[in-house]
């Protein structure tokens, strides 16, 4: 069936693979953002031990999510992957680093014998929070803002930016995605909370958490999203492959693909519902709901406007000409056919996903479980 | 660019590659192996009911769960290092390496990391049968997330379902069960497994001995010991089988290696094979004196290598310098066509580049040409460098790691025998010899594993596409402190890790399976 498929609708079909990949990353990253909470929430080593266990269920799905973004975008756009990763080298090893050291913190946090002590754990689980979302986002905010490289005929990177990479932070509007995804995964780890875990004490922490850390998210989403609307962007010549800066670009790609638009609007709707709701009712628990499903809406539609519309996706502000778009990025028609099966299986992946999560979230995390579960963190 | 001396940073890439890839697989077997015989442990407690079964399969669980994480921690950082240092070859072969690694995380990440969750925490969450079904389900994804992982691999060892695309500069994908079926990657896939259900067998039977030693756990112990060995010894004799098959392949596809492996400089019809052996030093082993002492077993390495024990094995020496009789190109000759394959390319660029389409077009064709594949873009990596040297690996650490690898491989099978055998007579509490040696065989188990890595990985240098792509060629232009900087942050993060692992795995053993239920 995807063998009729043309070669730029399987690079677009691939590129909204990778949108929904990047966007359940980021919602998943209430995992990272719940991390840099706990100490905020947890005032005992029971409250404590009661947050690392709720999301200690939970690290490896946004573990694995990001290794499977690393592998479908290398799959599917393999030019980014090295254009990128071997150009932005220092952004992506502290990325690393900071998804390492989180790998082993639950696992190895209370257990006896761990070497460097509880403390050391939590700390890195913080850092892993701080560092890991804020990164993440301005490596994102990339897309949009470009970085300093060309790539030579054998399309081999020579990067050009001097701190090969880590630049990108000093752009304020990298730097706003970037405290927006943090605080956003804190807003969303604090929704978490108030659905996992049943003991009063944190379920008003986390309801006042929620609100402290939504207004700087708010502020730095809003002013990345408003001012993205008024930057230029980058657009390339389906035809010849040429690419030319043009005015209000990402604000004409909304609006030339109006159902990207509603996407948008619609998540961010999700969002502030989500966490108006669970501000103003008594004991709402749903709100993770409302403002994951919006988070995945609003990022799925920035990652669609980014390389959409004849965008470049990863511009090159030093030499335009080797920007990179999902036409000039991509793996051949074969291998993204061969990938476009693999991908059926995603939707039964979702399926067990929702499965077994419900299955385990019957019944919220209580200090009954801590006594009676010999698997702890 | 190129007149800047790279080894440096190639030296440092690979070193933190070699760090990272090492580091991971001390990890990574146990995983492979014990996940199946928790599996197996827990079906016997379903189907019995006996609780008992329920604690042993906990205790085994437990200590799974200590050394998952920390395998999980190295992974993530291979798979983004092909892209943070080996750049070039991401583009080069992206195309068909890629693929392996999404489906890795699609097929198998995703099923290993939900079904862990129930394994560990499902417990009193969902009925037995589905538990059960969980820990199926989490040795199956790990090792399915081995077999892509291996397919990616012995691609890299042997590219096939591939070919160049020269406006892209790069090899695409032409057939996606070549790249699944290819009989390197079939046999590499099975050997792996095998070799982790062998060190996780180890691994059970070592701490179960210790117990018995220190005469406490008993029944766990005992029960623990009858699985792992039936298991170990299934395992042990696949992967002779495996093994046997390996060294088939790689004297067919990479001939270099297998001459490596064996010290093997001058070839010969009827070539035996050493069975153990010290090497003499490089000025020596040059001038055609490989051996400072060695016992052989006649024209055995002819026969495991080709079936046949009066066939023709290639030396060092004839694949250095060119054997025409048999056939063999020499590298200069290989260096000659690789330069010209090279060459064409960067003509079709600039002719493209110029706007001379007829010219870009011709060339263009020359690389569809089934001769030019042939006779020189088979040869396009030895268009890289003119030292004849860089094209032979490191031969003793390819010899002593398949031969360290190759023994202990043997001792495992009759280690496996003699404790089936005193399980089976329940003599075992009293082997108090054998039990105290059985918690030793566990870092043998790993260096074993290690060892047969090395050979892999050491043996194809300097390749990281067989033929197609050198190190050199493949590696991402940073500056070399920059490496080095990286590497020393990830050994010392990586040391620290294992250092608390252990620490945290040998509390976990001595405070054995108090507290794991066995009460329902």
């Amino acid at each position: 069936m995807f063998e009729t498929l043309s070669l730029t609708v399987l690079q677009q079909y691939w590129w909204i693979i990778i949108s929904l990949l990047g966007s359940a990353l980021v919602f998943l990253m209430f995992v990272q953002g719940g991390q840099t909470l706990l100490g905020h929430l947890g005032k005992n080593e029971t409250e404590r031990s009661l947050l690392v266990n709720s999301l200690g269920r939970k690290w490896e799905f946004t573990f694995t999510t990001l290794v499977t973004f690393g592998g479908a975008f290398f799959a599917s756009f393999p030019l980014f992957y090295a254009t990128s990763f071997g150009g932005a080298y220092w952004v992506w090893i502290l990325i690393l680093f900071a998804f390492v050291i989180q790998a082993v913190s639950y696992e190895f946090r209370s257990k006896a014998g761990n070497f460097l002590g509880q403390k050391t754990y939590e700390t890195f689980l913080y850092i892993n929070g701080l560092l890991g979302t804020i990164l993440i986002g301005v490596a994102v905010g990339t897309f949009f803002t470009g970085s300093l490289f060309s790539l030579n005929e054998m399309n081999q990177v020579s990067w050009q930016g001097p701190a090969r990479g880590l630049e990108a932070a000093l752009n304020f509007q990298n730097l706003s995605l970037g405290l927006a995804v943090f605080f956003l995964s804190r807003v969303l780890g604090a929704l978490y909370f108030m659905n996992n875990i049943d003991e009063d004490t944190i379920f008003t922490r986390s309801k006042r958490h929620l609100l402290i850390n939504a207004i700087p998210f708010l502020v730095f989403f809003l002013f990345f999203l408003i001012r993205l609307m008024f930057i230029d962007g980058f657009t390339y010549n389906p035809e010849t492959g040429i690419v030319a800066p043009e005015k209000y670009k990402y604000l004409h790609n909304l609006l030339q693909m109006p159902l990207i638009l509603i996407m948008l609007l619609t998540g961010v709707a999700g969002v502030l519902y989500g966490i108006g709701s669970s501000l103003l009712k008594a004991k709402s628990t749903l709100g993770i709901w409302f403002a994951g499903s919006g988070t995945i809406l609003t990022v799925m539609s920035l990652f669609m406007i980014a390389g959409f519309n004849n965008t470049a996706f990863y511009p090159s502000t030093f030499d335009l000409q080797s920007s990179l778009t999902i036409q000039n990025a991509s793996s051949s028609k074969f291998t993204l056919t061969v990938m476009s099966y693999v991908s059926l299986l995603v939707p039964f992946v979702i399926a067990y996903i929702f499965y077994t999560w419900r299955a385990m979230n019957k019944k919220q995390i209580s200090r009954d479980e801590l006594t009676s579960e010999h698997h702890l963190y | 660019m190129n007149t800047i001396d790279l080894t440096p940073l190639i030296d440092w890439s690979r070193a933190q590659f070699a760090l990272t890839a090492m580091y991971h697989w001390l990890f990574v077997p146990l995983t492979l192996g014990i996940t199946w015989i928790i599996a197996m442990m827990e079906t016997i407690y379903v189907k019995t009911g006996d609780p008992e079964w329920k604690k042993i399969t906990s205790f085994w669980m437990k200590l799974f769960g200590i050394n998952f994480a920390i395998g999980v921690a190295t992974g993530i950082i291979l798979e983004f290092e092909f892209g943070t240092n080996w750049s070039n070859y991401s583009w080069f072969v992206g195309d068909v390496f890629g693929a392996p690694l999404a489906i890795e995380g699609i097929m198998a990440f995703f099923l290993e990391s939900t079904f862990i969750a129930i394994m560990f925490f499902g417990w009193n969450k969902v009925s037995r049968k589905f538990h059960l079904l969980s820990s199926w389900l989490v040795a199956i994804g790990a090792n399915l997330s081995a077999l892509w992982i291996l397919v990616a691999n012995a691609w890299m060892q042997y590219p096939a379902g591939t070919a160049f695309n020269p406006e892209t500069a790069r090899n695409e994908m032409t057939s996606f069960w070549e790249v699944l079926f290819s009989p390197v990657a079939v046999n590499k896939f099975l050997h792996t497994i095998t070799s982790g259900m062998v060190l996780a067998a180890i691994f059970v039977i070592g701490i179960s001995a210790w117990y018995l030693l220190k005469n406490r756990e008993k029944r766990l112990a005992l029960r623990s010991i009858t699985i792992a060995s039936v298991f170990g010894l299934m395992a042990s004799l696949f992967l002779a089988v495996t093994g046997d098959g390996s060294a088939k392949q790689v004297a067919r596809v990479q001939p270099m290696k297998l001459a490596a492996m064996e010290g093997f400089y001058q070839g010969q019809e009827a070539a035996g094979l050493v069975a153990i052996g010290v090497l003499n030093n490089k000025e020596k082993r040059d001038a055609g004196d490989p051996f400072a002492f060695k016992i052989e077993i006649p024209k055995m390495l002819s026969l495991l290598s080709y079936g046949d024990p009066q066939h023709f094995v290639a030396g060092i020496n004839d694949l250095k310098n060119g054997n025409p009789g048999r056939g063999i190109l020499s590298i200069p000759e290989k260096i000659d066509r690789g330069k010209v394959a090279r060459q064409t390319l960067t003509d079709f660029k600039n002719a493209q580049s110029a706007g001379n389409l007829v010219k870009a077009d011709s060339l263009k064709s020359v690389f569809a040409d089934p001769d030019f594949i042939k006779n020189n873009f088979s040869n396009f990596g030895y268009g890289f460098s003119d030292d004849l040297e860089y094209y032979v690996p490191n031969v003793p650490i390819t010899f002593y790691s398949f031969h360290i690898m190759v023994m202990l491989g043997f001792a495992f099978i009759a280690y496996f025998s003699l404790f089936l055998f005193f399980s089976w007579r329940g003599q075992l509490p009293k082997r108090k010899f054998w039990l105290w040696i059985a918690p030793w065989m566990i870092p043998l188990a790993y260096i074993a594993s290690e060892a047969g890595w090395i050979v892999a990985e050491v043996g194809r240098q300097p390749w990281t596409i067989q033929d197609l792509l050198p190190t050199i060629a493949s590696v991402t232009k940073l500056d070399s402190g920059t490496v080095m900087v990286t590497f020393i942050l990830f050994a010392v993060t990586f040391t620290v890790l294992a250092i608390a692992e252990v620490k945290i795995m040998l509390k976990a053993i001595q405070h054995g399976p108090k507290n794991l239920g066995g009460t329902k």
